[in-house]
């Protein structure tokens, strides 16, 4: 049995039926992952010795005839932004290189609490910015479809993990796109629920106003399941939401009849590949075919998103980051004095990536520019928002492809960061909305997965949840294996 | 008279009295040992979100209204952004743009004329940690530590306008600040604990003129004194300085208490703070009945009391304005006043004695052992004539110290008055013969050397005769 291609509730029933332990299936996992991470290389810490402890537990616990969660003894990953307690938590950044958090992310938490097995922390961008996981502090992940090719970012080694049966979910972190962007490179499901939905807490964070954690997942009903896990409010966040949690499964419906689904022309433009374009356009002639009703819809400021966001995320990232200072925790470099000090740690601890954006961000906040950039970033912000309002007045949710094109390859846009950051251009508006987003595998370009887009109305989760399921339930074209798991 | 005008404003940063830190709940408690009372969200640690302590908002608001200030409804919280090792985030939060408080006032008199100086804003921020230095100063330190218990305590920073003329009137000026934080309990107002401190900007300008000369910022001042002082030799130095046609530097000067003088700290560059908004904090929104019941539930602010004991006592108002300069001092004697129902007697004995004391010692009330009950009691013995008013305020002392009952110290040291005559009669025979020559004068028509010998007795009694009866009798035995 190919335990590694099962998803969630699978696995959980096998477990329930006592055809296979969590012992023994965190070890199927441990062996895969050291027989494909040279390949892949999607984790930076992997923590085996814990797992297994962890999963004995979870099974005593199942033999004592506990109720146990259905995510009680899967083995799953995190992005390494996100705060574990005891195990090393870097942001694939140097400067955190020897970073262990004496406390739990809320959602960290959370799955622990539900008996989730971490396996290990993932590869990503340094601080989550970028787009191709090639910005990391460590080394690049590759893609499972395609080892030459980026597994998008800035999480691209949870997606890659997942992807290629090295975990059977992974908690991510979306600020622009850095869960559905690596999910639809890597052919897996990555969804970003409504900004305040899931607790904030422990995420080291380098854009408070946009970034939101999430997960990949292999299906819809996976989706369902960890979201009742992961949603709801937090008294540590003061972002949190106070909106009561449904059960997600409920809106595992198998009908997409009536509902009315908006096509934002401005994201089929000239800039999407006409490849990706065609996928998109056979989802749409699918959904229609069972009932939904598509129609283009005008958001006529989307086009300025991307700028608002580049100046917004590095004002918020300058700020961010200037805890890592040396003083209190992570790299230190020592130097005569104090200032001297900060200059050589950072200097030495961020990457080239990072320090653009602290540089870009400082500027946009400086004396001066405060005005033309930040301010009027905000503005454009409002627009956004206020496209994204009146189409949901009239649509119960939108559809565009997840990124312009497939997968490009290791060093193709290394030396051009404006191109790089424009393959995120169609998941960022999400993110200055706050509304939930999700992206879902649609097929295969040339070998290479192309991503759907969905997103909805804030706490509309259930409706994501509706479309995803309905197509995955009528077409294969939702599952994708990459050759290593065939 | 100077041809020049100083030019002052003070921004006052205040500690608010809540029992945890302002986004976490970690202990406030002043004193312990450093890094005790740390956790993620105060040290900074990377994903630690913090959650807003809602006294602090409403401590924040009381303090806004017993400064006569108006309170926004709607109001949030921005970054500060700067490097500093005690400073765990790299920003501080604070409020720049939309102070909770705004356009207030406090009226103050100085040697007897009413002065208003304007409330520009009071703003709520967290305080960064302590940096403590290896070697007592900055400069001559090899290295620091940093304590972060002090990292995230609530404050509130009071922006004067530059309505400040001398250092008596920035003294005068904070006097009565603390007065209205203390008497609405939102802080307590101890500078040398660090729960008050005071920055002064300073500058001056030709008398007539009507723009700012260039200001220097004055730290470290350590009592309402210094600030005084500081203030008063800033200026004289930035009118020697225009004087001599020099021109005076924009910078952070620190007050030298021992030498008596300001000192260059650094040059300060109009640091860029890159001040936005603090996203992962929610705006804060009060409605009007919130802040109203707020406002209601602030007690008698304390020119309101002095007001009151003007009227209802009878009092002076310079006695009123020195009593209700401080909320102990206030309660103090309105509880005394409750025992011996005779205003000016107590408010004389609270402004001689009980202040002399207290100044002498450098004490807070609350540090002497003295009662609102132990004073009416002195004052009755005092009345019954039991002792005199010299006996008394030695009594008084001993009361201070050791806060025994004014009864038991007089039976113990044995100093009630002697009124007896049989009991003086000795002794004024004794001075008399002991002093012929007063006598002499006396007889002769020099009235006035009768004091001479009443004091003879009062020094041989150890102060303890009736005087009264002692003149009575002197005069009966030299032949009036
Ligand atoms: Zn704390």
């Amino acid at each position: 049995m190919q335990l590694n291609t099962l998803s969630v509730h699978h696995l959980s029933e096998l477990m329930g039926k006592k055809e296979v332990s969590s012992e023994e299936l965190t070890r199927f996992y441990l062996e895969h992952i050291s027989r494909v991470e040279d390949k892949i290389k999607a984790f930076v810490t992997l923590t085996k010795e814990e797992a297994l402890a962890r999963a004995r537990a979870v099974d005593e616990r199942r033999a004592r005839g506990e109720e146990l969660s259905p995510l009680a003894g899967i083995p799953t990953a995190a992005g390494d932004n996100i705060c574990t307690r005891g195990v090393k938590t870097t942001c694939a950044s140097q400067i955190l290189y020897n970073f262990i958090p004496p406390y739990d992310a809320t959602v960290a938490g959370r799955l622990k609490g539900a008996g989730a097995i971490l396996v290990g922390k993932c590869n990503m961008d340094e601080f989550a910015m970028g787009s191709s996981t090639e910005n990391s502090g460590y080394f690049a992940t590759s893609n499972p479809f395609d080892f030459d090719a980026v597994p998008g970012g800035s999480g691209g080694g949870a997606a890659a993990a997942v992807a290629a049966g090295e975990a059977a979910f992974a908690l991510g972190t979306d600020a622009g796109g850095g869960i559905r962007q690596p999910a639809a490179f890597c052919g897996v499901i990555g969804f970003k629920p409504t900004y305040g939905y899931a607790s904030r807490f422990g995420l080291i964070s380098h854009v408070s106003s946009l970034g939101q954690i999430g997960v990949f997942t292999r299906d819809m009903t996976d989706l369902a399941l960890i979201l009742n896990e992961i949603c709801g409010h937090d008294d540590k966040d003061a972002t949190s939401a106070s909106v009561d949690v449904p059960d997600f499964r409920k809106s595992l419906v198998n009908d997409v009849k009536g509902l009315r689904i908006g096509l934002p022309g401005e994201y089929f433009g000239t800039d999407v590949s006409p490849r990706v374009a065609a996928k998109v356009r056979e989802a749409i002639v699918k959904l229609e075919e069972l009932g939904a009703v598509c129609e283009e819809v005008a958001m006529p400021h989307i086009e300025y998103a991307p700028a608002a966001h580049y100046i917004i995320s590095s004002a918020e990232a300058s700020s961010n980051l200037a805890r890592f200072d040396g003083i209190r925790h992570g790299l230190r470099v020592e130097a005569e004095d104090v200032l001297t000090m900060f200059k050589k740690t950072r200097g030495q601890g961020f990457g080239e990536e990072v320090k653009r954006r602290i540089m870009l961000g400082t500027f946009a906040l400086s004396a001066g520019n405060y005005e033309a950039y930040y301010v009027k970033a905000l503005k454009v912000r409002t627009l956004v928002k206020q496209d994204f309002d009146r189409a949901f007045e009239k649509f119960d949710c939108l559809l565009t492809p997840t990124s312009p094109a497939t997968p490009f390859k290791i060093g193709e846009k290394a030396g051009d960061p404006v191109a790089m950051y424009l393959s995120k251009v169609y998941t960022m508006p999400a993110n200055l909305a706050g509304v939930p987003a999700m992206s879902l595998p649609f097929g295969l370009v040339e070998g290479l997965p192309v991503g759907l887009q969905l997103m909805a109305r804030h706490f509309d989760e259930g409706t994501l949840l509706r479309v995803g399921y309905t197509l995955e339930q009528s077409t294969d074209q939702t599952r994708l294996k990459p050759g290593l798991l065939l | 008279m100077s041809r020049y005008e100083a030019v002052i404003g003070l921004e006052v940063h205040v500690e608010l009295k809540t029992d945890t830190k302002i986004f976490c709940g970690c202990s406030t408690e002043f004193g312990k040992e450093p890094n005790t009372q740390v956790c993620p969200v105060c040290l900074g640690l990377p994903g630690s979100t913090g959650v807003l302590n809602k006294k602090v908002v409403e401590l924040a608001t009381r303090a806004g209204l017993a400064l006569n200030c108006e309170i926004g409804t709607y109001t949030w919280f921005d970054r500060k952004n700067y490097y500093y090792p005690d400073l765990p985030k790299g920003y501080q939060i604070s409020q720049v743009f939309r102070p909770i408080a705004y356009n207030g006032y406090l009226d103050i008199d100085v040697d007897g004329e009413k002065k208003r100086i304007n409330i520009t804003r009071a703003h709520i921020e967290e305080d960064p940690g302590k940096l403590v230095h290896s070697g007592g100063s900055i400069t001559s330190s090899r290295y620091s530590y940093v304590d972060y218990n002090r990292s995230g305590m609530p404050l509130i920073e009071i922006v004067s306008e530059p309505d400040i003329r001398s250092g008596a009137e920035a003294k005068a000026y904070l006097e009565k600040l603390k007065a209205h934080l203390e008497y609405a309990g939102v802080s307590d107002v101890k500078m040398e604990q660090g729960s008050l401190r005071c920055d002064a900007n300073v500058s001056v300008r030709p008398v007539g003129t009507t723009t700012l000369g260039t200001k220097t910022e004055i730290k470290n001042m350590n009592s309402f004194r210094a600030v005084q002082r500081a203030i008063e030799y800033e200026v004289e130095r930035q009118i020697d300085v225009l004087e001599d046609g020099g021109k005076v530097v924009q910078e952070t000067r620190g007050w030298d208490e021992n030498k008596g003088i300001t000192v260059s700290m650094r040059n300060k560059e109009n640091p860029d703070y890159r001040c936005f908004i603090e996203h992962e904090l929610p705006p804060i929104e009060l409605t009007e009945e919130w802040i109203e019941e707020v406002r209601a539930s602030i007690p008698e602010l304390p020119d309101a009391r002095r007001r009151r004991l003007v009227e209802e006592h009878g009092l002076p108002d310079y006695d009123a304005g020195v009593i209700t300069s401080s909320l102990a001092l206030a309660e103090f004697f309105d509880a005394a006043l409750k025992e011996f129902p005779d205003a000016k007697t107590v408010s004389n004995w609270i402004m001689g004695e009980l202040l002399r004391l207290l100044n002498a010692r450098n004490m807070e009330l609350g540090e002497s052992r003295i009662t609102p009950g132990g004073l009416a009691s002195l004052l009755q013995l005092i009345k019954k004539g039991t002792i005199s008013n010299k006996i008394g305020k030695e009594v008084f002392e001993v009361m201070f110290e050791e806060g025994k009952d004014p009864e038991q110290i007089v039976k113990e040291r044995g100093l009630s008055q002697i009124s007896d005559q049989g009991q003086l009669a000795q002794i004024i025979d004794e001075v008399i013969a002991k002093n012929p020559k007063s006598v002499a004068d006396y007889q002769s028509g020099k009235k006035q050397a009768i004091g001479f010998l009443v004091g003879q007795v009062m020094k041989a009694t150890r102060g303890q005769a009736n005087p009264g009866v002692v003149n009575s009798m002197l005069r009966e035995k030299l032949g009036e």
